[in-house]
């Protein structure tokens, strides 16, 4: 019989509950019933501050529960709990039986009692709602031009909750009342070195004092800090710590511990037994956890405890790697050296900016935990060796490069957010189910949580012999990337010649396809000029699109999809004339579909004629540049959006690229162009554009990232330029945009270091390459049309000219001719002879 | 033997595609080593009569078209497809006579 679950709170433990239940619940023993107080689902709590990037809560959201056996009620907060006859009710009014109960209500911020706590600018840092807030206030600051914010803590939270202001342009101070930043996670050597680079960023940093007062002085906050600092404020965030949320627990006669938190078990049971509690609201052994891995785990244990299981909560690591303001910052195992007898190495590089400790036991012989700031690089390999044998001396450990090369022992966790062992993962690769990084994660989710370990998964395939090889066929031993370089070093401009001095046999439809590419975005003419020609997928080598039947179909371009009455009525002339079935494309424009070899020069002459080019969709090239009206129409448009699609489009046609390349631009945030699935997608902001990068649809749709913000139209092209510039240059052969950066050692913020702040000083070469492409663009069509040697190369039969090809046949559908399935009989249709 | 076309209007490594007197179709390649194949112009997978727009190469040393729909490739000297030993297009013998290339039936 179906038993009933009701969970209170769909955060992110709550959520992860409903999910591990639901995946562990074969036989349906479980139905769900969720109750969540806030008005929207569960989201990515601990990215918050990367809501501030773009402002849209949609990117922080985590999978909804696709499933009729959970039943998800928002907005509407559990206040009663009958334990005796096992109901809860609802601030609407809702009665709901249950079997069993658990209390995932999280925690709220703990607020400091300063007096003047309560006034408006004052703000916590938990939720979207809270973002908003603090948003609405920074904004009305500066509307006055002002700018000033305090956060008041220095944790972890309040680091976050500062780069949360940075991104809203507020260079905050932060105020700890410990001697130093982040007092639980590193000591004093990593936390001074933690403020120096802080303050780099123009951060204010006061610690070992706290706010005695907040005063309003007109719209401004004055802050008096019990060392006598003065602050003038706008803003103040305090974030400076938690507190469980237990009432609920506390009110129906749970227990609760004497410093909060929901007394519970290693089973996560509470003092009724059919009431568990999970997360930061539980108090376990003393512990409330304020991190979130611990909170899973103890959803995984409840969701194994309601199906019968014995698990029990695995006690937590409170291990912490995260990127703060910019920094890495890593602590595991026992960092402050508590054990009796720890002994610590430390190595403090000022100038370098790092600083990196280890713990050992009394006889130097076991790793017992470490701090690093400033470069993290080692904690993957130095975390599961906590508790373990020490490899070597302790200095190399943490040394410069030449240090000991770190051999992890094969229980050793590698993913702690999935708690896979490096075991598991040569498992599978030794069986051969993953010979690459996304197999590994498919077989085991390694690497599908943080994603910090996976560069220790790619350590570890290499460790089991298997060679992650880069070279692009059997014909070249070089990367796509590596025989771009080697072509624009030599200027070679041949195939044959490429193959001769760099390669080896004939070539293939791999490397042949692949070179004429890069031949073509360094400009060496027309794709069918000479020996190129026999290069080209047959797409390219027509410049049409092959169907099914061998037909082709034609794309004339329409920048921006803007097209005016006579154009619109010259492709409908073309395609009655020509016979050619019609359809309108996502791409905003119009594709002709039927066409043979032979025909596709007399449709092109017309389209040319009458002022149509290419529109390329036929090569691994820039597509379109999709717009919505934008502000010469829309009631709502912020910006012109279609004239800067324009703009792009004839900026980028032609241009090849490892991949096809799909843009859009939106004028203001409702996003109508979709301009976030895109390879490089703008969204209009009320300064200016919003540039997003490495989104797609497709076989693995993906959401595009934001990496500039309101720049200006001369900001954002030069940006973009420089963007599809060194992707064309480093991208595998069909790797499109969101793999390759994917890819990039450091991956987004690495991208964002070279494109934005020219970390490897090539900006001014990119753009002088796409200076280049942008000069010496000609319409390949036209191209055909004027050279009677490339003109000859459309026929259907070298010895009958003109002659349809007697293979293709068409009967019509809905009014229109569609191609009769080769090899297949139509029956009872009317076929079209042509 | 059917005339086809002179053998300067092959481009090597491009196939092209002849019609024969039967109806059929043959896709006829110039290496660049200098050798001429007529093979069966209909890929067998899709049954499109493309063939001859293949991308000429090599697989292991040896010489091959690939069927421009669905990538597979044929031995040029056997018509044999590499990647699926029980399928092929048929193998047309072919001469050259005074420039003229020639193509009989397989």
């Amino acid at each position: 019989m179906t038993r009933t679950l009701v969970v209170v709170g769909h955060g992110m433990v709550g959520h992860r509950l409903v999910e591990a239940l639901r995946e562990k619940d074969v036989t349906g023993q479980w139905r769900i019933v969720v109750f969540a107080e806030e008005t929207r689902p569960a989201y990515d709590r601990v990215a918050l501050s990367s809501y501030v990037d773009n402002w849209d809560a949609e990117s922080l959201s985590l999978a909804p529960h696709r499933d009729d056996a959970v039943e998800l009620h928002l907005n509407d907060q559990v206040v009663h709990i009958d334990r005796d006859n096992k109901v809860v009710r609802t601030t609407s009014g809702r009665a709901q039986p249950y079997d069993a109960l658990v209390l995932a209500t999280g925690s709220v911020p703990f607020v400091p009692p300063v007096p003047g706590r309560d006034l408006p600018g004052c703000h916590v840092y938990r939720t979207i709602d809270d973002l908003d807030g603090i948003r609405a206030t920074v904004e009305s600051a500066r509307s006055v031009g002002r700018h000033a914010g305090m956060v008041l803590g220095g944790g972890l939270l309040g680091l976050e909750a500062a780069n949360a202001l940075r991104g809203m342009g507020i260079s905050p101070h932060v105020v700890e009342l410990g001697p130093r930043l982040m007092p639980l996670q590193v000591d004093e050597g990593g936390g001074g070195l933690l403020k120096r680079l802080v303050e780099k960023l123009d951060l204010t940093v006061h610690t070992g004092t706290s706010a005695s007062s907040i005063e309003q002085d007109g719209e401004r906050l004055i802050a008096k800090l019990s060392n006598g600092v003065e602050l003038d404020l706008d803003v103040v965030v305090f974030s400076a710590g938690i507190r469980p949320r237990d009432e609920l627990a506390r009110s129906f006669g749970l227990t609760v511990g004497e410093r909060g938190g929901i007394i519970v078990d290693k089973a996560c049971r509470t003092s009724d037994q059919d009431i568990y509690a999970i997360g930061e609201c539980a108090n376990l052994d003393g512990m409330v956890y304020g991190l979130v891995a611990p909170g899973y785990s103890m959803a995984e244990v409840v969701a194994d405890r309601l199906l019968g299981g014995t698990a029990e909560f695995p006690g937590a690591d409170m291990s912490t790697k995260l990127k703060l303001l910019g920094v890495d910052v890593a602590s595991f195992g026992d960092a402050h050296a508590k054990q009796e007898g720890a002994l610590e190495v430390v190595v403090n590089d000022a100038v370098a900016g790092t600083y990196a400790k280890v713990v050992v036991s009394d006889d130097a012989k076991t790793l017992l935990g470490g701090i690093l700031v400033g470069d993290a690089s080692k904690y993957m390999s130095l975390r599961p060796l906590v508790g373990r044998p020490l490899p070597g001396d302790p200095v190399a450990l943490i040394g410069p490069e030449g240090g000991v090369e770190l051999t992890l022992p094969h229980d050793a966790q590698v993913c702690s957010c999935h708690a896979v062992t490096k075991q598991h993962i040569v498992d599978v690769v030794n069986s051969g189910e993953a010979v690459d990084v996304p197999g590994i994660k498919a077989c085991t989710k390694a690497g599908t949580g943080c994603g910090s370990c996976v560069p220790m998964l790619k350590k570890l395939l290499s460790e089991c012999g298997i060679e992650q090889s880069r070279a692009l066929c059997e014909h070249f031993d070089h990367s796509r990337a590596d025989l771009f370089e080697i072509v624009r070093s030599t200027g070679i401009t041949t195939f044959t010649e490429l193959i001769t001095r760099h390669g080896r046999g004939l070539g293939c439809d791999i490397c042949k396809p692949a070179v004429a590419s890069i031949l073509a975005s360094l400009d060496n003419g027309h794709v069918l000029e000479g020996e190129q020609a026999t290069l080209q997928d047959t797409n390219d080598r027509f410049l049409a699109n092959m169907q099914r039947n061998g037909t082709y179909s034609v794309v004339p371009r329409i920048p921006g999809g803007e097209i005016t009455p006579e154009k619109l009525i010259v492709i409908g002339e073309v395609a009655r004339d020509f016979g050619l079935y019609t359809k309108i494309t996502g791409g905003q424009r119009i594709d002709l579909f039927g066409a043979t070899v032979d025909q596709l020069p007399q449709i092109w002459k017309r389209l040319v004629d009458a002022g149509f080019e290419s529109g390329h969709a036929y090569g691994k090239a820039l597509r379109t540049v999709k717009s919505c009206v934008g502000t010469t129409w829309c009631r709502y448009g912020v910006q012109d959006s279609v004239s800067l699609a324009i703009e792009l489009e004839l900026r980028y046609r032609g241009l090849r690229s490892p991949h096809k390349l799909k843009s859009a631009v939106s004028g203001c945030a409702r996003e109508c162009a979709e301009a976030r699935g895109k390879d490089f997608g703008i969204i209009a902001t009320e300064n200016g554009w919003n540039l997003y990068v490495g989104g797609n649809g497709g076989f693995t749709p993906r959401h595009a990232d934001l990496i500039a913000s309101d720049v200006d139209t001369e900001t954002l092209i030069k940006l973009i330029d420089r963007f599809l510039m060194f992707y064309i240059r480093t991208a595998d052969r069909l790797q499109r945009t969101s793999t390759w950066i994917e890819s990039l050692e450091g991956g987004l913020d690495h991208l964002r270091d070279v494109i934005v702040n020219d970390s490897l000083g090539i900006c001014a070469d990119l753009e002088a390459a796409m200076a280049k492409h942008v000069d010496n663009y000609a319409d390949e069509w036209r191209g055909v049309l004027e050279d009677p040697e490339k003109l000859s190369r459309f026929t259907s039969f070298v010895n009958a000219p003109g002659t349809p090809d007697p293979t293709i046949s068409f009967r019509e559908e809905r009014g229109q001719k569609v191609p009769v399935l080769l090899g297949v009989p139509s029956v009872g249709q009317a076929e079209v002879s042509r | 033997m059917t005339p086809v076309c002179e053998l300067s209007a092959l481009r090597p490594d491009q196939g092209v595609a002849a019609l024969l007197p039967d109806g059929s179709q043959v896709a006829v390649f110039l290496t660049a080593a200098g050798t001429v194949h007529a093979l069966g112009n209909i890929d067998p997978f899709s049954g499109a009569a493309v063939m001859s727009r293949g991308i000429v190469g090599d697989r292991g040393g040896v010489p091959v078209v690939v069927s421009p729909v669905y990538k597979q490739a044929f031995e040029l000297s056997t018509g044999k497809c590499l990647d699926d030993p029980l399928t092929g297009v048929p193998v047309h013998p072919v001469a050259v006579r005074d420039g003229i290339i020639q193509v009989g039936s397989p």
